[in-house]
């Protein structure tokens, strides 16, 4: 412990092998930061299989593309900055020290997280009555009868598919966790936890949510978007 | 002689607490250290059985000690287990989680808890990989190769590759916890040009780690889907690019040789100036050189592809790069000899390692020059001129840096000195025992000897032969200091804080250090490998 | 901040967010309305044929909307010191290291 003279120094949540609060929070933020980092490479090997196949089987691409739902994709993206925009008044509330503030914020985030887990879920069933779930009940016969002037390579199509649901299902996966450490904030907001001085796990927290926000902000274009122009 | 009463007076590390919760509980990075030494000697010894199982089927160009199969099996499970299970987290897990805080003056990691997470995570890795392995295991080669992986092996590749994901996780928070406390908990005065070199490359190790191991995680969670849910991402018949798998594949595994070797030549950077008693030659150039070679090191991948498929002018590329990246790594050999010259050479255990090192990682870094040509390549790829040459560097390179670094850190850790006699001679049974393992291997690989082949023509026989040999003198001169090591632990001399007169903070602490490190929070106002401030050992350790 | 007697501390702990920064209500608000504006435009973009360059538009909107949550949802602008910077550069070069040399690949595979 370094021997500080002021007693006010020593926060109940100094961590003992830091030298104080500035220390611990600057290491876990850019520990979050980090791991954060380590996130954007994890989807990035998942987007560089997305974009060599989307440059050798367009037309399936854009197929399967066109086979989701704008409507909901476009709705799922409004939610998701929604909640960003609720995480960082929490963020901001837990700076002013407003517990109640934080709460409702924090529990607002995690409606939306539950709201665009539930708006997937209904894509995914789409997907499912559609057969365009990859695997022996696969058929891309609809798409193929839906655009007959374009060549629909079947096997390429649930490349397609393999990537979507890898990509949301992935991106989902890291929405659960997302909610489960909220969760937690939630839970220790409420008992008081946080203060001015110490919001860091809010902070951090934060930052994973805006980064399963980001990664959704690119998975809709490169999933919904690639090519919506109308058909002649 | 020393007995257990004596090292016990004072509190360290090892007596504060007693039982196996406080083991297994622990946040302290000194245990931690430990607890992973343990878990990467025990999958050495199975990495390394699988190696002997190899070469005594080897000794003969019949298939007769093994089927077809498991011979498969054998060099696929020897080569993930090692560079997995033993080699990426081998330094940085035991030494490096060891001396990093106490090198930058730290009572700690930055992440205590997580840092008992990421042994708990390598735990839960080993125990599925071992299970995969008593229930079938895999032959996939250790890289996964699709579509075999995917489509064609009847073996438990979804196993195998969920215990090396779990194990990559590992490997991450290591190499974060890392990061975080090199930038945010030096003590006041050690700035980073005052780093021990050990400490610059561990960080250099620790950014490869963070930024390659995820593309493995990814790569291997897509082999799985493949295989569970019968998907054709990497299935040619189906569209899928094979290729796509191994540019995936080698972008963190080529980066991961560098994690592996540069934490040994963090270690042979600390060992020989102590025992040159000479500061390092060139410290801004080494310490840079570990950053270049890691940021190199992602530029070259491709070089595992040159016959795969890549375009030529993506091989010429790779190719460039690939002699580009020897040549931070060649900064360091002359830095180390520059070190060297006209100082005072004491001829320690670790610095017997240290002298393999430098000579055994040169020759595996030259050879790999010759890889890198393109034409070169072509007529030795899958041979055992490339098996030949990443031992040269893994082994006689890295597990060589492994085994000083664990010598001359021994005192610090265990407050014990070794047998020096001993580990002099382990050193050197090691040393010969590795060349005559695989020097052979060079000329067979040249001559034309596939790797991976459980048969080969007579002509091969005879250097199969040395080679075999070459490797059960090698075994003995690994098991050798296990034994002493674990001898010095109750019968050893006590050490003294320094008994090599080494700089750097983790000598200004007792051995065994306490559980917090310092007393006080050192103050740091010399350089690196003060040597000319730093007097010799009184008691003259090396005698032994 | 405790005071302590001790030799300068290191460059990086000079370099402190100004963690005492509290951004205002109206910066957030702005950087949502901005959001949800350009999800709105790049869907409708969607529907125009600008050939390749759809993809190019849809891409650039999605950063640009990427770069905003960074800025200042994450308090990368206002609350953030060097070292935070250069890991978020880095990261993102090494994501296109990765995405261009594949590419590099594929896209001069069929040169004669």
């Amino acid at each position: 412990m370094s021997d500080s003279p002021i007693v006010l120094e020593h926060s109940t949540e100094l961590r003992h092998h830091f030298a104080d609060m500035d220390q611990q929070r600057d290491a876990a933020s850019l520990g979050m930061w980090l791991f954060l980092g380590t996130e954007v490479m994890f989807f990035g090997g998942m987007f560089c299989a997305y974009l060599i196949y989307r440059l050798w089987y367009y037309n399936e691409f854009a197929a399967g593309s066109r086979s989701i739902s704008l409507l909901l994709g476009t709705i799922n993206t409004v939610v998701l900055i929604c909640s960003s925009l609720t995480v960082a008044l929490g963020v901001r509330a837990a700076q002013m020290g407003k517990r109640k503030l934080l709460v409702i914020l924090l529990l607002l985030t995690m409606l939306f997280g539950l709201a665009f887990l539930g708006i997937k879920g209904i894509e995914w069933y789409q997907k499912y009555e559609e057969h365009h779930i990859p695997g022996s009940t696969f058929s891309a016969e609809n798409l193929i009868q839906e655009y007959p002037g374009i060549h629909i390579d079947p096997q390429h199509e649930q490349i397609y598919f393999s990537l979507y649901f890898a990509l949301t299902g992935l991106h989902a996966l890291h929405m659960v966790i997302g909610l489960g450490i909220f969760t937690v904030l939630t839970f220790y907001a409420w008992k008081g936890k946080y203060s001015p001085e110490y919001y860091t796990p809010v902070e951090i927290g934060g930052l994973y949510w805006h980064f399963v926000d980001i990664v959704w902000i690119y998975l809709f274009p490169l999933l919904y978007l690639i090519d919506r122009k109308p058909i002649h | 002689m020393a007995t257990a009463a004596v090292s016990t007076e004072r509190e360290n590390y090892l007596n504060s607490e007693y039982g196996v919760r406080s083991w297994l509980l622990t946040t302290d990075h000194k245990r931690i250290a430990l607890l992973y030494l343990l878990s990467i000697t025990f999958m050495f010894f199975i990495g390394g059985f699988f190696a002997l199982l190899i070469r005594l089927e080897l000794l003969t160009p019949a298939g007769d000690l093994v089927l077809a199969d498991t011979y498969n099996k054998l060099f696929s499970m020897h080569g993930q287990i090692m560079v997995f299970f033993f080699l990426v987290p081998s330094i940085p897990a035991t030494l490096g989680n060891f001396l990093i805080p106490m090198m930058v003056g730290a009572k700690d990691l930055a992440f205590p808890r997580i840092n008992l997470l990421s042994w708990y995570l390598y735990i839960i890795a080993g125990g599925i990989y071992v299970h995969c392995l008593l229930t079938g295991g895999v032959d996939t080669g250790w890289t996964f190769y699709t579509p075999f992986s995917t489509a064609f092996s009847n073996t438990k590749v979804v196993e195998a590759g969920l215990a090396i994901f779990v194990v990559g996780f590992s490997s991450i928070l290591t190499g974060l916890n890392f990061v975080v406390t090199v930038h945010r908990m030096r003590a006041p005065g050690m700035t980073w040009s005052r780093l021990p070199l050990f400490v610059w490359s561990h960080y250099a190790t620790s950014i490869i780690m963070l930024l390659g191991t995820p593309v493995l995680a990814i790569t291997l969670l897509l082999v799985v889907f493949e295989r569970v849910f019968n998907l054709g991402i990497f299935d040619p018949a189906r569209g899928g690019d094979p290729l796509l798998f191994q540019h995936l594949f080698w972008f963190y595994s080529h980066p991961a040789v560098y994690i592996m070797i540069l934490p040994a030549m963090g270690v042979v950077s600390e060992i020989v100036p102590c025992f040159s008693r000479k500061r390092v030659f060139g410290y801004s150039f080494v310490a840079m050189s570990s950053i270049a070679i890691a940021v190199f090191g992602f530029l070259v991948w491709a070089h595992h592809m040159f016959v795969a498929g890549i375009s030529l002018y993506s091989a010429l590329f790779f190719s460039i790069l690939s002699y580009l990246v020897a040549v931070p790594s060649a900064v360091k050999v002359f830095n180390w000899t520059a070190t060297m010259y006209k100082g005072s050479i004491s001829f320690s255990t670790p610095m017997l390692y240290a002298f393999g090192f430098i000579g055994l990682f040169t020759i595996g870094g030259l050879t790999g020059l010759f890889l890198a040509a393109l034409g070169f390549d072509v007529h030795v790829t899958d041979t055992y001129f490339v098996i030949a040459h990443f031992h040269y560097i893994m082994v006689g390179g890295a597990v060589m840096g492994y085994l000083g670094g664990i010598h001359f850190w021994w005192p610090k850790i265990s407050g014990r000195m070794y047998p020096e006699a001993w580990g002099r001679l382990a050193a050197a049974i090691v040393f010969i025992g590795f060349n005559l393992t695989f020097f052979p291997q060079f000329i067979l690989g040249y001559l034309g000897m596939p790797r991976r082949y459980w048969q080969y023509p007579p002509e091969f026989q005879v250097l199969n032969v040395f080679s075999t040999a070459g490797s059960t003198i090698l075994a003995v001169g690994y098991l050798l200091p296990m034994i002493y090591l674990l001898w010095s632990l109750r019968y050893g001399k006590i050490a003294g804080d320094n008994p090599w007169g080494a700089s750097g903070l983790e000598w200004m602490t007792p051995s065994p250090p306490p559980t917090f490190n310092f007393d006080e929070t050192p103050e740091v106002t010399w350089e690196a490998y003060d040597y000319e401030n730093i007097p010799m050992p009184e008691e003259v350790s090396l005698e032994r | 901040m405790s005071e302590r007697a001790m030799p300068e501390r290191t460059t990086s702990e000079r370099n402190k967010p100004e963690h005492e920064h509290i951004l205002p209500v109206s910066l957030y608000v702005t950087i949502w309305i901005t959001l949800m504006v350009l999800t709105v435009v790049t869907a409708g973009v969607s529907f125009i044929n600008l050939g390749p360059l759809n993809t190019v538009v849809a891409l650039s909107i999605a950063s640009f909307k990427a770069i905003l949550v960074v800025l200042f949802f994450m308090h990368v602008k206002y609350m953030s010191d060097r070292l935070t910077k250069m890991v978020v550069v880095a990261v993102i070069f090494w994501l296109f290291l990765l995405l261009g040399l594949s590419l590099m690949d594929y896209g001069t595979r069929h040169f004669t």
